[in-house]
């Protein structure tokens, strides 16, 4: 072993940690969820312990994973209660087919791994705030602390919230196995809820570590592909959500200027949108539309293919984009869902309808404490000329969003609003 | 006695304050021991090292009878590994050795000259 070759492919052993988890979860059952991942803990840490002064072996994941089955045989071993679990153990790591991780084999039993967990921890009988929590730091690698930063939530509460749903399992009878037959659909949705869920909270730019944040997109778009890959997942629905996944991710880039600024679409500069990933996007797009079902991800997907289709942000195909928030708001009633389709009211009909259309959204009290809303209708007060309204608007917005990229842009906002920049 | 020493042992102990570490934090503690095993080598310091498995035999007494298994030393005493590197001298060694990710994780390393011996010492 040479210490020359020491450099480990970013996020290696979070994705290491995934994969050992499910594995070793398969081997001794979704209720000893805990005791896989204090095997796969052990295995990194002798890898630091070891790695360091001798040097990365030649192929670190199937180094990892013996390690990982070792240690999972030592805490079966010490395990009183535990024990008679050894032999079982021992005849599940050799009945793999494949004991050499480098086949193509060994990728499809790791894959088929990561499925089934991906469906145990999206099962219903979970809370959603655990599901997201728990497939973070079972699937994805995830620390406490930095599941606690993607969700600006404290450290402690996201330990209770995972004591929780670890009680629950042990409670709740719920098996690694990929539904089939009637349970599937039901099952599928769950796990689409939640990868979206994920997206999402990587996506709105309203809280967080930006770096974190960007994980947190890579992770859910990560573990969409390993649902499609197999028959299970290979729905149109699943093509939907991971169209709109990256038709939105590969825009990420733009989002801001080098300082961290938030720039608005017509700033963007497009150039910097990643085609690659456009790519990727629109070919799942187009694998959504087999069959007949029109869900809420086949419209959000639709609006941001259309984003991703104009070369400039004056070629958007507005009207296009109209229609599909009308069909979407039939679907999902969200105040959130109503503001945006504001916005592209405002460029087809002009900023009187959108605000029009603003005052005929119901409920509205939500609406008051959203900063996005006070500073679209603030906008719209702008683009009619009516710049004490703006500016109005602009103050109440920055009340409420913590975020300074956000302070920044509207205090920008609020600066065109003053007269003397006129 | 030999005058000059200018290899040196280091010999870690304990550095195993990890368990809390996320996988993400264990690859930075990583990359951190590449750094310094790198410029150690691009210096010209490094000459070998290892780590070592945990536990062992220990042998003690007449002949080496006494035979337990281990050594169960505590985790902050347990021998993790050693590197051996050159150095002007004991200070120069000692300085380098400060650039060691172990202390980050309540570890020990000591640094040991090694004697060389001369043929004619040898020879007595």
């Amino acid at each position: 072993m040479d210490p020359e070759v020491n450099r480990l492919v970013d996020h290696l052993f979070r994705r290491e940690a995934g994969k050992m988890v499910a594995m070793l979860a398969r081997a001794l059952g979704f209720d000893h969820l805990q005791l896989a991942e204090d095997a796969m803990q052990e295995a990194l840490l002798k890898a630091v312990r070891t790695w360091g002064l001798g040097g990365v072996p030649r192929d670190p994941s199937a180094w990892l994973m013996r390690v990982a089955k070792n240690c999972a045989l030592d805490v079966v071993r010490r395990e009183t209660n535990f024990r008679r679990k050894e032999k079982e153990l021992v005849a599940f790591f050799e009945q793999r087919p494949s004991t050499r991780p480098d086949t193509f084999r060994f990728e499809e039993e790791i894959r088929d791994d990561q499925l089934r967990l991906i469906f145990a921890c999206c099962h219903p009988d979970l809370p959603p705030d655990a599901q997201v929590a728990l497939t973070l730091k079972s699937l994805c690698g995830f620390g406490e602390k930095e599941i606690a930063a993607a969700f600006l939530s404290s450290e402690a509460a996201i330990a209770k919230r995972l004591v929780r749903a670890r009680r629950k399992i042990r409670e709740t009878p719920i098996t690694l196995e990929i539904p089939v037959g009637e349970e599937l659909a039901a099952r599928l949705d769950a796990v689409l809820q939640t990868l979206y869920l994920l997206f999402n909270e990587g996506y709105k730019a309203s809280h967080g570590d930006d770096l974190v944040r960007r994980d947190l997109c890579e992770e859910a778009i990560r573990l969409g592909e390993i649902l499609v890959q197999h028959p299970a997942g290979n729905r149109p629905m699943t093509h939907a959500l991971l169209a709109l996944m990256l038709l939105n991710a590969a825009r990420l880039a733009a989002r801001a200027d080098a300082e961290g600024n938030i720039l608005l679409l017509a700033e963007q500069d497009r150039r910097l949108w990643d085609r690659a990933i456009m790519a990727r996007g629109l070919e799942h797009f187009r694998r959504s539309a087999a069959g007949n079902e029109l869900s809420e991800f086949h419209l959000q997907a639709g609006i941001a293919w259309c984003h991703c289709a104009a070369p400039t942000h004056e070629a958007t195909d507005w009207r296009r984009i109209l229609s599909l928030y009308d069909m979407l708001i039939e679907i999902n009633r969200s105040p959130v869902v109503a503001i945006n389709r504001a916005v592209a009211i405002s460029h087809v009909h002009g900023p009187e309808a959108a605000l029009d259309a603003i005052a005929a959204i119901s409920p509205r009290e939500v609406l008051e404490g959203y900063y996005l809303y006070h500073a679209v209708v603030a906008h719209l007060h702008s683009a009619l000329g009516d710049l004490e309204a703006a500016a109005a608007g602009f103050r109440r917005a920055l009340k409420l969003t913590a975020l300074t990229s956000e302070q920044a842009f509207l205090r920008r906002r609020l600066a065109e609003c003053s007269p003397s920049n006129q | 006695m030999s005058t000059e020493s200018k290899t040196f042992l280091y010999i870690f102990r304990g550095g195993r304050d990890m368990n809390e570490m996320s996988p993400e934090e264990l690859q930075q503690n990583m990359d951190a021991w590449f750094a310094w095993m790198g410029e150690l080598k691009g210096k010209g310091h490094f000459i070998g090292g290892e780590p070592l498995h945990d536990g062992g035999k220990v042998l003690r007494g007449k002949n080496g009878q006494s035979i337990t298994d281990g050594p169960f030393a505590e985790g902050k005493e347990e021998v993790g590994g050693y590197l051996i590197v050159t150095a002007r001298d004991l200070d120069e060694a000692a300085e380098l050795a400060k650039g060691c990710p172990i202390f980050q994780n309540d570890g020990s390393v000591e640094v040991r000259p090694i004697q060389k011996m001369s043929a004619d010492q040898k020879a007595a």
